[in-house]
């Protein structure tokens, strides 16, 4: 093959693992959005709090130590043990389920049957919240991510696809990294385990109703602080997932929390109440943005990758503005 | 009657008891303790607070005036940085550093307009260097275009005084102060015959796939580096992850960090980046930190960033504040000093290597000689190694100097623009 079509397809190889790690923040926001029409502002920022408990707990991180130290003179950081990573992400999904008790009760349940901009923008105090009471308990230093997942190009893939280039080319195969083909297998099983859960089970059918209808919902029996409870512990897990493969790959630190916006065009074309859509949204995000920073970015200066995901998904929402897998809503008057 | 006055009395009392006393020195500081950038902000205003109480506890202040910190949160943020200054400049602030190119650049103007010196160092507008045409800033000891050319000059050095033919790659903020370097790269680049290509990359800079697949596909001799907070992380780790040699990877200061390189791991060893001081905690001074500062209780933070290269920025910082106002106390025969005094004595200020080892920072920078025309100081640097087993960072070149030819012909061409753009009457310096 052509080295330059080699070099095509290496572009779209990486789009695509890109787009995965777009989808899997993406899906987090869908699952909410399904599940009860909440457009959540705070996804992003719950993948950086689940990221920094997951080291904090790894790494044996006394929480809030800044604020004990502060108060009562002491100097305690650590607790000097550091804790396997299965253990501190058992761990971290019971702080997650914990924050969704939480936040359903002291906030999500005051709000039934509100309109969706009052529980948006209870979100938008979620995020802030949560920002802040993360940095408070587990400070604002970058910490390293290490839960023992393979990251850097891949040899072998690199040795087979060298093979691929004409005789004598001086192509040195092509580039993945280890780290975005784990995610690529995680968001699968994740995809998969989430399709199932909510067309073929009776909870799966229930998280549909409330989103359709919170009182409608009611009145059939549906508990809906179990719905939401149970919702909001799942999307803390996906955040839990996105936090870590987004950690890994720059240490956890505060600007995790922007990796929201690499999902907004995601949800825009693949449809905010589907969970397939929020992978083949990110995958097409991720091809389109990768070629036109290739081949479109040096003709204008390049840098075009972020906002030309935007005008990819507004192209998209010209003729479809449900989104690829979106419901479409019809209201008849 | 009586109670409305009682109340005025208590609230001039109040306000009589928090105003700051005329003669303290008053330092503010623009600082990020919040937000994405907060990891490089935290150690830097540790510093540059560590430095000041230290002066104060050990000294009792500069020529016995207590010196007092006002730190206002920007999160980095330009109009948060706008808020903060006009918010203290009322409070008798003698000097500005806003740690913010974007902050800079708005503070210029206004600082100029209100007679308070700005200190942007090592960042900000690079042709405030001259000081003909910015005589309220100031940019010591180094700006953008003399890292840039510095850079240049070891690369040259590395392959044998001859740069033709060879490709440097430029990863950059897609941002003003990313886009800083760029004229001077491309000066450079027709002199030295090199080929110059350029990859933006936009805020915050997370995601970097398709510039490292064009590097790799490119495979320049050289990649530098103007970047900032997650942009120097992942760049690093992607440069580690397509294992492009790291040796040939070069930074600016501000992707220098020991931030920028622990998430990358052993990928990150032997990752090169320019500096304008010393690394690690081995010098005297920072005994006294320790002794007079952290153990004493009085540390802006935990003291955990002692000897890292952000905290040892924020000491450095504060340092050359102390020293240019005792300078202007100097100067002006008066401990009593006004921002203008201040600025007379930025614009005198000499800080030789003697000097340096008085204050327990021998060889810990260049010297300093600034003038009226030139603000930017001696434009030295040297170039540091990042070595991921010993988690340290080590100079592995003396100090050196940018190429003047190229660097101040820059600053004159640009400075002048400027000054033509805002009617601006250069100020005569005596030589």
């Amino acid at each position: 093959m052509n080295v330059e079509f080699l070099f095509f397809l290496e572009t779209v190889l990486n789009g695509l693992m890109a787009g995965v790690m777009y989808a899997l923040v993406a899906l987090g926001f869908a699952l909410i959005f399904k599940a009860s029409g909440i457009f959540n502002f705070a996804q992003g920022v719950m993948a950086l709090f689940a990221a920094l408990t997951l080291v904090g707990l790894q790494t044996g991180q006394v929480p809030f130590a800044h604020l004990i130290n502060a108060i009562f003179g002491t100097e305690v950081h650590h607790f000097g043990w550091e804790l396997p990573a299965i253990i501190a992400i058992a761990g971290t999904l019971v702080v997650m389920v914990a924050f969704a008790y939480l936040f359903e009760g002291l906030v999500l349940k005051h709000l039934v049957n509100q309109e969706p901009i009052i529980l948006f923008m209870a979100t938008i105090g979620l995020a802030y919240f949560l920002e802040g009471f993360g940095d408070l308990m587990w400070g604002a230093d970058i910490k390293p991510m290490d839960v023992g997942i393979p990251s850097g190009g891949s040899f072998w893939w690199e040795d087979v696809t060298r093979e691929w280039a004409p005789e004598g080319s001086d192509y040195f195969g092509m580039y993945v990294d280890k780290l975005d083909v784990v995610a690529a297998i995680v968001a699968v099983v994740l995809v998969s385990a989430l399709v199932a859960f909510s067309q073929y089970t009776k909870f799966g059918r229930a998280l549909r109703a409330v989103a359709d209808d919170h009182q409608a919902a009611l009145s059939v029996g549906i508990s809906l602080r179990t719905i939401w409870v149970v919702v909001w512990s799942i999307a803390g897990f996906v955040a839990l997932v996105a936090g870590i493969m987004w950690g890994a790959k720059s240490g956890v630190q505060f600007s995790l929390s922007l990796i929201a916006l690499k999902a907004l065009p995601v949800l825009i074309l693949g449809g905010f109440t589907s969970i397939p859509g929020a992978i083949v949204g990110g995958l097409i995000i991720g091809v389109g943005e990768k070629l036109a920073e290739l081949y479109i970015g040096p003709l204008v200066g390049g840098a075009i990758e972020n906002w030309f995901a935007y005008v990819v998904a507004l192209m998209f929402l010209l003729f479809r503005p449900q989104g690829l897998f979106g419901e479409r809503i019809i209201e008849r008057i | 009657m009586r109670f409305k006055l009682l109340v005025a009395s208590a609230a001039a009392a109040m306000v009589m008891g928090t105003a700051p006393a005329f003669a303290d020195l008053v330092f503010p500081s623009l600082s990020y303790r919040t937000g994405p950038y907060a990891p490089n902000g935290i150690p830097f205003a540790d510093g540059y607070a560590d430095y000041f109480t230290l002066i104060n506890e050990r000294d009792g202040g500069v020529e016995g005036q207590m010196i007092k910190l006002i730190e206002c949160e920007t999160g980095y943020n330009t109009e948060k940085g706008v808020e903060c200054y006009e918010s203290t400049k009322g409070e008798g602030a003698l000097l500005y550093q806003p740690l913010s190119t974007g902050i800079t650049y708005q503070l210029i103007p206004k600082a100029t307009a209100d007679n308070i010196p700005v200190h942007s160092m090592g960042y900000g507008r690079t042709s405030a260097a001259n000081g003909k045409v910015f005589p309220w800033v100031f940019n010591y000891p180094g700006t953008y275009w003399d890292a840039a050319s510095i850079i240049v000059k070891y690369i040259n050095d590395q392959e044998g005084g001859d740069l033709n033919g060879k490709k440097i790659a430029l990863v950059y903020h897609n941002s003003a102060y990313g886009k800083e370097p760029i004229r001077t790269l491309e000066e450079l680049a027709k002199k030295h015959g090199y080929e110059l290509s350029l990859y933006p990359v936009d805020h915050p800079g997370q995601e970097q796939k398709a510039t490292w697949l064009q590097i790799r596909k490119e495979r320049p001799d050289y990649v530098t580096m103007w970047g900032w907070g997650v942009m120097n992380q992942v760049a690093i780790q992607e440069a580690a992850n397509i294992r492009f040699p790291m040796d040939h990877f070069i930074g600016v200061w501000w992707s220098a960090s020991e931030n920028d390189v622990l998430p990358a791991g052993d990928g990150a060893n032997g990752y090169k980046a320019i500096a304008f001081h010393g690394v690690g905690s081995d010098f005297p001074l920072f005994d006294d930190l320790k002794k007079y500062v952290i153990d004493a209780g009085k540390a802006a933070g935990d003291g955990s960033h002692l000897g890292e290269v952000l905290y040892n920025r924020g000491v450095y910082a504060a340092m050359l504040a102390v020293e240019a106002a005792r300078t202007a106390m100097k100067l002006h025969d008066t401990t009593d000093i006004t921002p203008t005094m201040m600025r007379d004595g930025m614009e005198a200020l000499v800080l030789d290597n003697a000097r340096m080892a008085e204050i327990g920072l021998p060889n810990f920078g260049p010297e300093i000689n600034v003038t009226c025309s030139n603000h930017g100081g001696p434009g030295l640097g040297a170039i540091s190694q990042w070595d991921a087993n010993s988690k340290t960072w080590s100079l592995v070149t003396d100090f050196m100097g940018a190429d003047r030819e190229v660097v101040d012909a820059l600053i004159m061409e640009d400075s002048e623009a400027y000054a033509a753009e805002n009617n601006i009457e250069p100020v005569a310096c005596g030589s």
